[in-house]
């Protein structure tokens, strides 16, 4: 029986008070980052469909400083996005070959592989 | 206590995740550092085409409605480690705003 | 003149306390020595009213957790020599009510533990006639890490979740879920997903990996319950397309 327990409530700066909690809060921001990003694309879609106008009036849009800019950021935050996410995955779809666990660096490398992969096929895609 | 409805959100969170983690570094780098640069064009010839196509509509979607639901639900779930609740306000303003611009490029998409 | 640290232990006595407070104890400073060691050697000799759990002294029994200088740990595996020239500040578990000094109410911990329906559900009835259950070494690799757990409740500590909803079933229930869930001799997984699958389940919990971060003995609920996640979604899925003709 507790007489009179000490209830301590928590904080709202609580992810404040441990660099693990702000290194979680920046990996869960980077969602943020990739939202605008994909929300500009929309954008470009509708300026696709509206015709060459207004699509050549968007790619100069896209290349003004101010947007490189944004893009930049947003870049930096996509990075780390994919770099905790391939290393979590593990964890979520542990992978067993023959009664034998796969090790994590193999999945997480598989992952690298087809990152790399994908990035060249859109690269030459685009033109590259 | 009840079996919740949570996968219908979190399944597409998921299939976000990793479709924003394998895509869309290389399309930042490809409108805000090669075209910029001049190494790419993206012509509206080139593009219009790609997304006239079936498969290049369903690529391109795909590419931006999963993102963007990854990017919804997980500010949901941050607004509310940040203590700014969980209600219906927070809830509407990120599934919300994900919805409409889900919309928006199923709209442009299906003019293509 | 032997060397000394100084230890700052939060003390709360509900009897005659308003609120917790800070009170400071200088120790002999031994290599060898734990935060335990240091508890022990004030209660023995500095400060009898100290009040705080232990039992087995060698990180197998769960009992001594406590928070030492912002992190959740076990004093009986925590070394003053790391802690050499500086201070330690010793409080009791984050997020569970303080009871006395280092001790936490527990109550709502051991609730959300027999929630999850911790036993084998087996298929059918086994009768002792039939003989034991085999299983192979891969069979029993395949959970043997779950059942690991000494429900030392770090991982609550650790867990934001856990702080920002009191109703949380948590990282160390749902392992034990899943230390069932993954058995081959349980059927349960359906019995136990009214908890584990429910809003306060599995779906609390946003990843963030603090809980296998300070686990003591590489439990790992982390990587439980987002495994549990894909295998509730899935279920989830068969139940949508499917009759429920299966329950």
């Amino acid at each position: 029986m507790s007489p009179r327990p000490y209830v301590r409530k928590i904080q709202r700066s609580w992810w404040l008070h441990h660099p693990r909690y702000v290194v979680y809060m920046i990996r869960e921001l980077t969602c943020l980052f990739v939202g605008l990003y994909c929300a500009m694309l929309v954008v470009g879609l509708v300026r696709l469909a509206q015709g060459q106008a207004a699509w050549d009036a968007f790619l100069a849009a896209l290349c003004s400083p101010l947007v490189v800019i944004l893009q930049l950021v947003c870049l930096v935050f996509a990075i780390y996005h994919s770099v905790t996410w391939f290393a979590l995955t593990p964890k979520a779809m542990p992978l067993m070959i023959k009664d034998e666990p796969v090790p994590g660096s193999v999945i997480v490398g598989a992952h690298y592989v087809g990152w790399a992969a994908v990035s060249i096929v859109v690269l030459i895609a685009a033109g590259m | 206590m009840a079996r919740s409805n949570k996968p219908l959100l979190w399944l597409p969170f998921a299939g976000g995740g990793l479709v924003a983690a394998l895509l869309t570094p290389v399309l930042i780098l490809i409108t805000g550092v090669l075209l910029p640069l001049g190494f790419v064009h993206l012509s509206f010839e080139t593009i219009a085409a790609f997304a006239h196509h079936p498969i290049g509509k369903l690529i391109v979607f795909g590419a931006v409605a999963l993102p963007l639901w990854h990017a919804a639900h997980r500010l949901r779930m941050t607004a509310h480690d940040l203590g700014l609740g969980g209600g219906i306000a927070v809830k509407s303003a990120c599934y919300g705003t994900a919805g409409l611009l889900i919309l928006a490029a199923a709209g442009a998409l299906i003019k293509l | 003149m032997s060397e000394t640290i100084a230890l700052e232990v939060l003390r709360y006595n509900p009897e005659t306390d308003n609120e917790p407070s800070f009170q400071s104890y200088t120790v002999p400073y031994k290599d060898e020595w734990v935060v335990l060691d240091a508890l022990n050697h004030i209660k023995d000799n500095l400060d009898a009213t100290l009040s705080y759990r232990w039992s087995c002294h060698m990180a197998v029994c769960g009992s001594c957790g406590m928070t030492i200088n912002n992190e959740p740990k076990l004093s009986c595996h925590t070394f003053l020599r790391d802690y050499r020239g500086g201070v330690i500040r010793v409080e009791p578990l984050d997020h569970f009510p303080i009871e006395r000094d280092l001790v936490i109410v527990m109550d709502s911990f051991m609730d959300k533990l027999s929630s999850v329906k911790p036993y084998l559900i087996p298929k059918e009835d086994k009768p002792l006639s039939t003989g034991e259950y085999l299983q192979s070494p891969g069979e029993l690799q395949a959970f043997h890490q779950y059942t690991q757990c000494i429900n030392c409740m770090l991982c609550y500590a650790a867990c934001p979740q856990v702080g920002l909803n009191e109703d949380f079933v948590g990282p160390a229930a749902l392992a034990l879920a899943h230390r069932y869930n993954l058995d081959s001799r349980d059927a349960g997984r359906n019995a136990r997903a009214e908890i584990v699958a429910s809003n306060e389940g599995i779906w609390e919990c946003t990843f963030v990996g603090a809980c296998s971060q300070v686990c003591p003995k590489n439990v790992d609920p982390a990587a439980a319950i987002q495994q549990t996640k894909i295998s509730a979604s899935v279920d989830w899925l068969k139940d949508l397309l499917t009759p429920r003709a299966h329950r």
